[in-house]
């Protein structure tokens, strides 16, 4: 089972639950589980989607998209039934999150699910884990029967008359369908590819009605943001970013975990303080901010960046689903890019076009460069073909592999000069030259 | 339904398979599902199991091959009855994990997608399994194994010769 973390920096919202045996219903109960489900039915959807605004929680997953004005989009008037997506499809490479919230605290998705519910007018959710996690999906199917043996889910939850129905659901190993329209073709039973935007899901979703579709970390704030008001939630974190983020720091530090701590906390901080710095008295090369698809950061720019959407913004890179994954000075960079962009290439969907080959060609420049049999006109090549990628495919995963891409070659060139005209890599040894 | 008599899939499973369809707005949507338990009973999927998924989610045989072939967990051939699934992603990569895997390689005498010669294990380098902080990391079959290095290796999968034996014994 995994390892939890504990740092006393940490402010303990989404995972104050986390190692307390809240997998079990009536535990969760005791813990002040489900008060927050009772209160929003009590109050209706308007007073529910003004507390999430209030909240200024942002969407989890990556994109970082206000949570309440997601779910104020949503047609009130439907002549198609409206649902809940849940995406537990956890993919993006150095993100372990949503793991230990399915693990320790499946109550909590399932009671924000029904406030989603709830404030949209649906009637019917659905929680969709990735294939890999399957002892996760049955935690998360016992918490749903659960639930339903006692009455918070069904056909008059809490007792009252109104509906709400769960269904989980498992992927079967595709991390493009972690991706939103992916996501709701997956659960149709086709394959994952995405879908063409607009309509929005808001408006043409899944089984063409209406859908929410958020980020199980997202949902499992709900319940909290109920509970202690929008207001004192947002007052947790950063301007324009409320509340608090799981990070998960990996990489080359002492104590890699899954830390909870308020938006817009120090990253220099976060990997010196909480994660107990670089691992045997090795100095700190670059982070790779919020999972493997945000362009990476030299030391210099995380002296003083705050970890919130706006701040990693600003600094070039993205907060994304907060895996920030350390990398110390013995790690050689073209290999690391190198790994990426094959996972990328790996996942492609294939359907547009840019991205297929984008992420194919990318990958034989890296492997040939990295075995050193690239030549000067490699590197401007490979920024060239990372930059024809940005923007021109239908889901974001073709700028996912671009963005990092780019990153790596522009503040690492000297790093892939140094791999130039047949000279062996000066770090690494793993990854072999593929016949090309 | 006369499925239920000509099923591959033993009587559980084939209950199963028979709540799974009703259980979501539009039958199709069981199909993922039910192809990961189909393989998770038979191994793999077969000819056989294609025909009979198509049957009960009443779509051809071509779109069943069609979606199945999307998902990096599907087979169309058997693994060993216990798959050893090494993480190599970046977070795994920088704790050691393309060592763990050489080690994996060498002890098994497999590579990627391999299978021992008595069929107990297969191996399989694999992308990010969602168990990053605690790298590097590996899957047997739905089983995590984490904060591993190689000296751990003759032991994991001592383990799961065991427990093949013991079933065995079993039966």
């Amino acid at each position: 089972m995994p390892k939890l973390a504990f740092h006393p920096d940490e402010v303990k919202v989404v995972s104050k639950r986390f190692g307390q045996g809240a997998a079990n219903i009536d535990r969760y109960i005791e813990l002040g589980g489900y008060a927050a489900a009772k209160k929003c039915l009590a109050q209706g959807p308007e007073w529910i989607i003004e507390e999430m605004k209030a909240s200024s929680l942002r969407g989890r997953g990556g994109a970082g998209f206000p949570t309440g004005l997601k779910w104020s989009f949503v047609p009130k008037q439907s002549p198609r039934p409206k649902y809940v997506l849940i995406n537990g499809d956890e993919s993006e490479p150095g993100t372990c999150k949503d793991h230990l919230i399915f693990l320790h605290d499946p109550h909590a998705v399932i009671e924000g699910t029904i406030i989603a519910g709830l404030a949209i007018g649906a009637k019917l959710g659905f929680i969709y884990l990735r294939g890999e996690y399957r002892y996760l999906l049955t935690i998360m199917e016992k918490a749903v029967a659960d639930a339903y043996a006692k009455g918070f889910l069904g056909k008059g939850i809490f007792g009252s008359e109104t509906e709400f129905q769960i269904i989980t659901q498992t992927g079967a190993g595709a991390y493009e369908v972690g991706e939103e329209s992916a996501l709701m073709e997956s659960l149709e039973g086709k394959r994952g590819v995405p879908r063409i935007k607009p309509p929005f899901p808001a408006v043409v979703g899944l089984y063409g009605g209406p859908t929410v579709i958020n980020n199980a970390e997202t949902i499992a704030s709900v319940p909290h943001v109920i509970e202690m008001g929008g207001a004192a939630f947002a007052s947790i974190g950063s301007p324009r970013n409320g509340g608090t983020r799981l990070f998960s720091i990996s990489g080359h530090v002492q104590r890699p975990g899954v830390y909870e701590l308020p938006m817009g906390y120090n990253l220099h901080k976060m990997i010196y303080e909480i994660a107990g710095g670089i691992r045997g008295g090795r100095k700190l090369k670059a982070v790779v901010p919020g999972g493997s698809s945000t362009p990476v950061l030299l030391p210099e720019e995380i002296e003083n960046l705050g970890m919130d959407f706006d701040q990693v913004g600003k600094a070039g890179s993205m907060l994304g689903s907060g895996g920030v994954v350390v990398i110390d000075d013995q790690t050689c960079i073209v290999e690391f890019a190198l790994r990426t962009i094959s996972f990328y290439q790996h996942e492609s969907c294939g359907w547009c076009i840019p991205c297929r080959e984008g992420t194919d060609w990318l990958k034989k420049s890296l492997t040939r460069f990295h075995a050193g049999y690239g030549v000067t006109q490699d590197i401007d090549n490979i920024q060239y073909l990372a930059e024809n990628m940005m923007g021109r495919t239908f889901c974001p995963l073709g700028d996912a592999a671009a963005m990092p891409t780019l990153g790596f070659v522009k503040k690492f060139r000297k790093e892939f000069e140094e791999h130039l005209n047949g000279k062996p890599c000066p770090f690494a040894k793993h990854i072999e030259l593929a016949v090309i | 339904m006369s499925q239920e008599s000509m099923s591959i899939f033993s009587p559980q499973v084939a209950a199963r398979f028979d709540a799974l369809v009703k259980k979501y707005p539009v039958r199709r949507s069981a199909l993922v599902p039910m192809l990961l338990y189909a393989q998770d009973e038979i191994g793999y999927l077969s000819d056989a199991v294609i025909a009979e998924v198509a049957e009960r989610i009443g779509i051809t045989e071509l779109e069943v091959r069609n979606v199945a072939s999307y998902y990096s967990m599907l087979r169309f051939k058997p693994a060993g009855k216990y798959n050893v699934q090494v993480c190599t992603n970046i977070s795994c990569m920088l704790r050691g994990a393309y060592d763990l895997y050489e080690c994996f390689q060498e002890e098994l005498g497999i590579g990627h997608k391999g299978v021992t010669a008595d069929g107990m294990f297969s191996l399989e380098e694999v992308e990010c399994i969602g168990a990053c902080c605690w790298a590097p990391a590996i899957q047997v079959n739905y089983d995590f194994h984490d904060d591993l290095t190689p000296q751990h290796i003759t032991g994991i999968l001592e383990t799961y010769r065991g427990r093949a034996s013991a079933e065995g014994s079993v039966r």
